[in-house]
């Protein structure tokens, strides 16, 4: 894919859509498709890779509307059966289409609470825009309307536009619910719960809130800022949060609710720990998990080296091993802070990578190079034990396994390596098993997951759970779906008591 | 919150500090630990043994050595002076019973998370002999303290400038060799000294229990910045430790990764703190 300027992606939407407003007929579903799929604009890659800021720069008004334009209005809609949250996606992109962006915010927030955070880093591809009719008829779902820049683009105008509004709170119940954790699923169950005057307390284990947005998902694809606007609007609508708290050791669950007077609590936890490949060579210096290199330069800020005091290294060939979300933004980190080589290794082929589309296309841009079928064996180490480089053999696809994705399976004798000083591993995330270890009776699956039922209860009573902790590592908009549930859970448990 | 209450110099660059943190110090058990950070913007996160808490009083003490950045800058801080983020009671307490015999060794600064431990053994009813190290006389710290819980109190510097002139692996090999053997070692301090105390009990079979200090951002098991091999596992010190068997932990492979950032640490950085 070849770099547009935003400038000229900005021109030609202007020009199409001076030509679209000079019709007079009605526009035919022949002609929506013929409108062309509007680019993301973004950073140039060469200026990109130098810097923190976010790479997609977000639609012109010109390219939201042609985009909108593009949509069929189809009557079965399929595109809300994909979407996890179930938004009304014809009626906010209709109302972008007649320049109501108002009213497309206000229909997207009866769904979904996070749309600035969500039309950023939702799967689109494999969610909303998969079934869409346009992206069949095109034969191709990139050609699918871009429904998730379409969320982004009324969501980042009502904040700039100073629309945001803190939601009413209804009169005071004098019922209390502890939330722990505050990534998307324990953000979202505090803005239901709180809206029913319920007393709210988050709490969160790092000095900052926003879980995964803020230590894991990189500035350059989620500004910080966004997700401070979220909590900034808890904070005012009067929820309590205390951070530097770690439930399970500062304080048990238990005490929370039988001396602490909590009369609900809902656990947003997230799948913190990080899974190693279980490889000679893995605890050599030099060797990463994707949470303490993404830590170490989102939350602990180490990209900015002269302001902070937490430390990263300073590699100059990187390996990354995994192809997921976290894998692309290791890559980029790692692209960032100077490397001069990054390798991201993944056993599979492009085709079954679970990063969104458009962040493998950014890494790719930005020169990760990329090392398909391929898979480490052990990790090589120099004299001092710091890492020298990476023993890896080539794969190739055989039969489909569990995941209906085809098994890769190694090629005897086809080792290879290649020299590095860093290794960052990103296969995955299990279930901190903090709370898991103190709290007797709160039942949990083979994986460390904790149990809830369809309405986020647990085994244990007035305790409610979701997100990754449930669901094992997944996405902000499913915890964001999970929480809604819970939250409703808890606002009606709360009316009967 | 988080407020230095007292403050106190041991040594020449070991201080102490109580500080009013009544959470932590109501959770707190002996073995465990702290983050903390001193400017919630650019501050690194480091872990810090609890030497002390008070519950009643609300209160935690620690004890330091000002040997990097944040260290350094929290010498600097004194009494009525606020720090940022305090966060814990973190990792595993020690698992603690009545063994019989106990040897407790501790080399410098390792005395302070030695010394709740060796508190709690001896409540707990073993005999325990403690066995303290450090370089020279003005390096040792808490000696008052230790005699207050010790049965039998061996002293030894480097230069024999306090005590027997040897390293605390000479009288622990002694013990060792006696019958009955301890029934159980805890050696806490540089990871060098651990090591040689694991290698000195290994022959005799006696069990030998080290506290790790490991590199760590979060403390809860997030990052895996601590991990470290013991036995053919890879563990966390954060939430699986800090305490390990001596015999299993590869001292050589957690030494090396101490010293992961050396380079970067020896480049002088900008802090904001500086600012303020």
């Amino acid at each position: 894919m070849t770099y547009i300027s935003p400038e000229k992606l900005a021109d030609d939407a202007k020009n199409v859509l001076e030509e679209l407003n000079a019709r007079i007929e009605p526009l035919k579903p022949k002609d929506r498709m013929a409108i062309p799929a509007q680019e993301m604009p973004s950073q140039d890659p060469a200026v990109r890779r130098g810097n923190m800021e976010e790479v997609a720069l977000g639609y012109t008004p010109e390219q939201a509307k042609l985009e909108a334009e593009r949509c069929l209005q189809c009557k079965n809609a399929p595109c809300i059966a994909g979407c996890p949250v179930a938004i009304d996606i014809p009626g906010f992109i209709q109302a972008i289409a007649d320049g109501d962006n108002l009213k497309a915010i206000d229909i997207i927030k009866e769904s979904s609470l996070l749309p600035a955070v969500c039309g950023r880093v939702c799967p689109q591809e494999s969610q909303c825009q998969a079934p869409c009719t346009v992206g069949k008829a095109l034969k191709s779902v990139g050609q699918a309307v871009n429904i998730g820049r379409l969320e982004r683009f009324v969501a980042d105008w009502e904040r700039e536009q100073g629309l945001i509004e803190t939601p009413t709170v209804k009169p005071e119940t004098g019922k209390k619910v502890g939330i722990i954790g505050t990534g998307p699923a324990g953000l979202t169950v505090a803005a239901d719960v709180r809206r029913e005057g319920h007393a709210v307390t988050l709490f969160e284990a790092f000095h900052k809130p926003g879980g995964v947005m803020i230590y894991g998902i990189p500035e350059f694809r989620l500004p910080k800022a966004i997700v401070q606007k979220e909590i900034d609007t808890l904070t005012a609508m009067g929820c309590e949060l205390k951070t530097n708290f770690v439930i399970g050791r500062t304080r048990k669950i238990i005490d929370l609710l039988e001396q602490d007077g909590f009369d609900a609590l809902f656990i947003g936890t997230g799948a913190g720990l990080p899974r190693f490949m279980n490889i000679e060579g893995e605890n050599l210096v030099g060797v990463y998990s994707a949470n303490e290199y993404l830590t170490r330069s989102n939350l602990m800020r180490a990209y900015d080296k002269e302001r902070s005091a937490t430390p990263i290294f300073e590699s100059e060939k990187v390996a990354v091993l995994g192809g997921g979300n976290v894998a692309m933004d290791a890559a980029r980190t790692a692209v960032r802070l100077g490397a001069k080589e990054v390798h991201l290794i993944y056993r599979r082929t492009e085709v079954e990578m679970p990063a969104r589309v458009e962040e493998v296309a950014h890494a790719k841009e930005e020169g990760v190079i990329f090392h398909l079928l391929e898979n480490p064996k052990r990790i090589l180490s120099d004299e001092k034990g710091w890492v020298s480089g990476i023993e890896c053999l080539r794969y190739e696809l055989g039969a489909p396994d569990d995941s209906g994705r085809r098994r890769p399976v190694a090629i005897e004798g086809s080792e290879f390596e290649i020299d590095l000083d860093t290794v960052i591993v990103a296969i995955g995330n299990d279930s901190n098993p903090l709370i898991r270890q103190t709290t007797p009776g709160l039942e949990t699956n083979k994986w460390g997951n904790i149990i809830a039922d369809k309405t986020g209860k647990t085994s244990l009573d007035r305790i409610f759970a979701g997100g990754d902790i449930v669901l094992g590592a997944a996405t902000v908009i499913l915890a964001m779906g999970e929480g809604r549930i819970a939250a409703a859970s808890i606002n009606k448990m709360l009316v009967e008591d | 919150m988080n407020r230095i209450l007292e403050k106190k110099q041991l040594s020449e660059t070991v201080f102490q500090m109580r500080i009013d943190a009544p959470l932590i110090a109501s959770e707190r058990q002996a073995g465990q630990f702290i983050i903390l950070q001193l400017c919630k913007d650019y501050g690194e996160r480091i872990p810090l043994t609890i030497a002390d808490a008070d519950p009643d009083e609300g209160s935690i003490t620690i004890i330091f050595q000002a040997v990097g950045g944040t260290t350094k800058k929290l010498a600097q801080m004194n009494v009525d002076d606020k720090i940022a983020a305090l966060v814990g009671p973190l990792g595993t307490p020690t698992h603690i019973e009545n063994f019989g015999t106990v040897v407790c060794v501790g080399g410098g600064i390792g005395v302070a998370p030695l010394h709740p431990i060796a508190q709690a053994l001896k409540a707990a009813g073993n005999k325990v002999i403690i066995i303290m190290g450090a370089r020279n006389k003005e390096l040792m710290i808490l000696e008052d303290e230790m005699r207050a819980i010790a049965d039998e109190l061996i002293i030894c510097t480097d230069d024999g400038s306090y005590g027997r002139k040897c390293l605390v692996t000479e009288p622990l090999k002694e013990l060792c060799e006696q019958e009955p053997k301890p029934a159980l070692a805890v050696a806490i301090g540089p990871p060098i000294m651990m090591k040689f105390c694991a290698e000195t009990t290994r022959p005799y079979k006696v069990p030998t229990q080290v506290s790790l200090n490991t590199i760590m951002v979060d403390g809860t098991g997030m990052c895996g910045g601590c991990r470290v091999t013991v036995g053919d596992e890879t563990k966390f010190v954060c939430v699986d430790g800090p305490e390990f068997d001596g015999h299993l932990v590869d001292f050589d492979n957690m030494i090396s990764r101490l010293g992961s950032y050396k380079k970067q640490e020896a480049g002088d950085h900008h802090c904001k703190l500086d600012d303020v």
